[in-house]
């Protein structure tokens, strides 16, 4: 009698090449983030002294303000990026292959080149009455508002894709049961397209919350580093060109924290294979 | 005064043509409309929806010219090929789902959904998910949610084709018996003779995107037997 054990299976060259790739990938980010950590460390500074680099005044206003404009944004981007999701999944119409490729634009620009565009739309061109009318309410586009615009243009089209991508998940013959049911075309968005493609929403509305919330590029170029227009990336950046690394490193984790969360939110939400 | 009256309506999807089809169905009728797949029979049956759109022609339904009109002002019942349920309701709400919009009250609309439930055989899924549900049991809710609105014209699209034998025949005796109790003319996209025979009043045959025989079974089976056996085997 022959003993026999449980037998190997044997994983393939090709396997193993992916599998390794994907796992050296991941121990990298894993590596940033500790060197983050470590550099903390090896400066002897506590949880309570790091703690007490993000307690300073400067540092909670651009918390505020991350906060703020970024939920400001958010809001913006689903009012607006849910409705062209379902007019580029739903309706076919003239242009449409060149407005799937515009909406994508501002992911592919560097995002300086935002910046500028933005600073030469309200300097010379059709954002001048629009600055005006800003300016007659006493609103300065160095303020919140003008965050609010660069963080908008950057985030949006992650949203866009994400919407486009779940109604393209929900069965168009639903929508058409639904209409000779007594919907009308609004009745069909909300109470079929929305509850249907409900976790990719969500889950594109937090992606573009995580980018909206490290926009820096074009903040650099469009509203500046004012004391009153710092946000994080801005305030990180900052601290770093004054040579408070500490207080640099202990912003970055934060912004690793909430990213990292936002992640992890879209993934637990967005179904497997869901392009986002 | 016809139930669903078609006059010369002309369709297009892609290169596919729907071509002059005139039709009357009379109300009280149970109308078959059987063809090979790609015949154009879903197509039509989209245009008497409102779904899509006549290239020409009129559509009349109890004598009032709905051409124009929208899917919801139509008055329709519907049940798709695949029974279109939603699948993030449960069978209750999607039984009543159309009731808030037609402005029932909640207790009058909790009070119809169980109706139709009992009448259907479905009264102990009504709290349950529709995934969980077999093929018949999908079709009797999607059913049951077609006649909530009360409509006079019930339109279905293959309603059993995938069914296995015994759901098949379940479902094709429920729906000449709710045929007869709700006073209802019904238009039926079939494959099957035996359906056609059952059911079916009187019985149409689409061929190429052209409606090329209207008549009794008996008499169209005659005429076009040879057709009729190919499309069963289609």
């Amino acid at each position: 009698m022959t003993a026999t054990g449980p037998r190997r299976r044997r994983i393939s060259k090709f396997k193993a090449l992916c599998l390794g790739m994907l796992a050296a990938f991941a121990m990298l980010i894993a590596m940033l983030v500790l060197a983050d950590l470590s550099y903390l460390s090896s400066k002897g500074l506590s949880p309570g002294e790091v703690l007490g680099l993000l307690g300073q005044r400067r540092v909670i206003f651009a918390l505020r303000m991350s906060v703020a404009t970024s939920l400001t944004t958010l809001i913006l981007i689903l009012f607006t990026a849910v409705p062209m999701g379902y007019a580029l999944s739903r309706y076919r119409f003239p242009g449409r292959v060149l407005a799937n490729t515009i909406v994508d634009v501002p992911i592919i620009l560097p995002p300086v080149v935002t910046g500028i565009s933005l600073l030469a739309l309200f300097s010379f061109g059709l954002g001048q009455p629009i600055k005006d009318a800003l300016a007659a309410l006493e609103i300065s586009l160095i303020s919140g508002v003008g965050i609010v615009m660069c963080q908008y243009l950057v985030a949006v089209p992650y949203c866009i894709r994400s919407a486009k991508t779940a109604f393209e998940g929900v069965p168009a013959g639903l929508e058409q049961v639904a209409r000779v049911l007594g919907c009308s075309d609004w009745n069909v968005f909300w109470r079929v397209s929305v509850p249907l493609a409900r976790n990719g929403l969500v889950a594109g509305g937090v992606m573009a919350w995580a980018r909206a919330i490290g926009v820096f590029g074009p903040l650099m170029v469009f509203v500046g580093t004012g004391p009153r227009v710092l946000v994080m990336p801005t305030t990180l950046w900052l601290e770093l060109s004054i040579g408070n690394i500490e207080t640099a490193i202990a912003i970055a984790l934060i912004m690793l924290s909430l990213a990292g969360a936002a992640l992890a939110l879209v993934h637990w939400l967005a179904p497997e294979g869901t392009a986002i | 005064m016809s139930a669903l009256l078609l006059e010369g309506i002309e369709l297009r999807a892609g290169s596919f043509r729907v071509e002059k089809v005139d039709l009357a169905v009379e109300p009280g009728e149970y109308f078959m409309l059987m063809g090979h797949t790609g015949a154009g029979k879903s197509l039509l049956m989209k245009a008497v929806c409102g779904l899509q759109p006549p290239e020409a022609g009129r559509v009349a339904i109890a004598g009032r010219d709905v051409t124009g009109l929208e899917p919801r002002e139509r008055g329709l019942g519907y049940v798709p090929q695949n029974s279109g349920l939603f699948p993030n309701l449960d069978v209750r709400a999607n039984i009543g789902f159309a009731l808030d919009l037609l402005g029932v009250g909640n207790a009058e609309a909790a009070g119809r959904t169980e109706a139709l439930a009992e009448e259907l055989g479905i009264a102990t899924l009504l709290d349950r998910s529709v995934g969980n549900l077999s093929g018949g049991e999908q079709q009797k809710v999607a059913l049951a949610r077609a006649l909530s609105r009360r409509p006079k014209l019930l339109l279905l699209d293959e309603p059993v084709s995938a069914l296995d034998e015994l759901a098949r025949e379940e479902i094709c005796e429920l729906l000449g018996r709710v045929h007869r109790e709700h006073g209802l003319t019904t238009l039926h996209i079939c494959h099957s003779r035996g359906e056609a025979a059952t059911l079916g009043s009187r019985v149409g045959m689409m061929n190429g995107g052209r409606l090329i025989a209207t008549g009794p079974w008996s008499e169209l089976e005659h005429r076009l037997g040879g057709m009729l056996v190919r499309e069963e085997r289609s």
